[in-house]
């Protein structure tokens, strides 16, 4: 036995995985989930491009789309990424009753973005203007209804994380929770910049 | 204690000060209140003047109104990218930066050649399909 200990490993090769501090690679890890969910909506815009046009002789963008209702929806996604943003600076600043009263701001406006949401989806639907219409309505709502159902998503863990917060304090799982919303909630953001221009703005000149 | 033993702390001992050494905070930066403000007040305008322009009806061309948003948006998913997303060449020593820059370069590919494919499938034979030339019938 110990003529083979002597030959020391390790000098040559790491004789244990390499240590890092707990959750070290979490950010990392998040941030190529986010990379494969832009994947996944470049293929619903792409979707879109192709059949975006394909009316079946039913309704187009501009029989349909509020473009008043959809900046309203904009100047709510934008004005809850700031308010996540100062989140995570009262966060930083180990402030917990800044940190929750700010989050609890930023689920208002996620949860005032829906609520347009399903009011425009259950409008149209009502104008008999629902997926199965045309191509495209259905790569509409497949687009903006997975947008929709990220931002649903992203309340709840909103949510979940305010429990945790006000059960636990800053601790750092927490915080490290709280980072990765804070990417998925700005991310949704970026998706929405190109939902608004991609499908309303463009199907509205 | 064998010497396999002591090699083992010396490289974790040596491991642990590499890892304080060259602790910068978790490696990213959480921002400030005023680079927020800057990235909202970008984003405000990058949004007000699309919404502006195709409200008001647009320009004369068509071309020119849809470059005109689409531009914007470009601009805008940088600024949120930078002011709210933090995204730096530095943050997990350049890989973020390196996921990202390989996404951008699929996303292109998978919609350029959507797009491309498709419109030429569309227009050159969707409408050209002659069906007496074929034999399908009238």
């Amino acid at each position: 036995m110990s003529t083979v200990t002597q030959t020391a490993p390790g000098d040559f090769w790491e004789v244990e995985p390499h240590h890092h501090h707990e959750g070290a690679s979490t950010s990392i890890g998040f941030w190529i989930y986010l990379m494969s969910d832009c994947l996944m909506f470049a293929v619903l815009f792409a979707v879109f491009g192709v059949l975006g046009g394909s009316y079946a002789a039913g309704p187009g963008p501009k029989d349909l789309f509020d473009l008043e209702l959809v900046a309203l929806n904009t100047a709510f996604l934008l004005l809850s990424s700031i308010t996540y943003g100062f989140a995570m600076l009262a966060m930083v600043k180990e402030n917990t009753r800044g940190t929750l009263i700010w989050l609890g701001i930023t689920l208002v406006f996620g949860l005032a973005f829906l609520a347009v949401e399903i009011y425009e989806f259950q409008h149209l639907i009502h104008l008999g203007a629902g997926p199965q219409r045309s191509a495209f309505l259905s790569a509409f709502f497949a687009l903006v209804g997975t947008h929709g159902l990220h931002v649903a998503f992203g309340c709840l863990w909103l949510v979940t994380l305010m429990i945790q917060i006000r059960q636990r304090g800053l601790i750092p799982a927490n915080r490290r929770r709280l980072a990765c919303l804070s990417m998925f909630w700005h991310f949704l953001d970026v998706i929405w910049i190109g939902v608004f221009t991609f499908v309303y703005l463009l199907g509205m000149i | 204690m064998t010497s396999i033993e002591a090699q083992g702390d010396k490289h974790r001992a040596e491991r642990q000060a590499e890892a304080h050494g060259d602790q910068h905070d978790d490696g990213h930066d959480h921002g400030s209140v005023r680079s927020y403000l800057t990235g909202f007040i970008l984003s405000v305008i990058l949004t007000a003047i699309p919404f502006g322009i195709v409200m008001a009806g647009g320009f004369d061309s068509r071309f020119l109104t849809a470059a005109v948003v689409v531009g914007m948006a470009i601009v805008q998913i940088l600024v949120h990218m930078v002011y709210f997303l933090h995204m730096n060449t530095r943050s997990d020593e350049g890989w973020t930066m390196m996921a990202l820059i390989f996404t951008v370069v699929i996303l292109v590919i998978v919609l350029s050649g959507s797009l491309w494919v498709m419109y030429n499938m569309n227009t050159n034979m969707m409408p050209q399909m002659n069906h007496e030339a074929l034999g399908l019938g009238s």
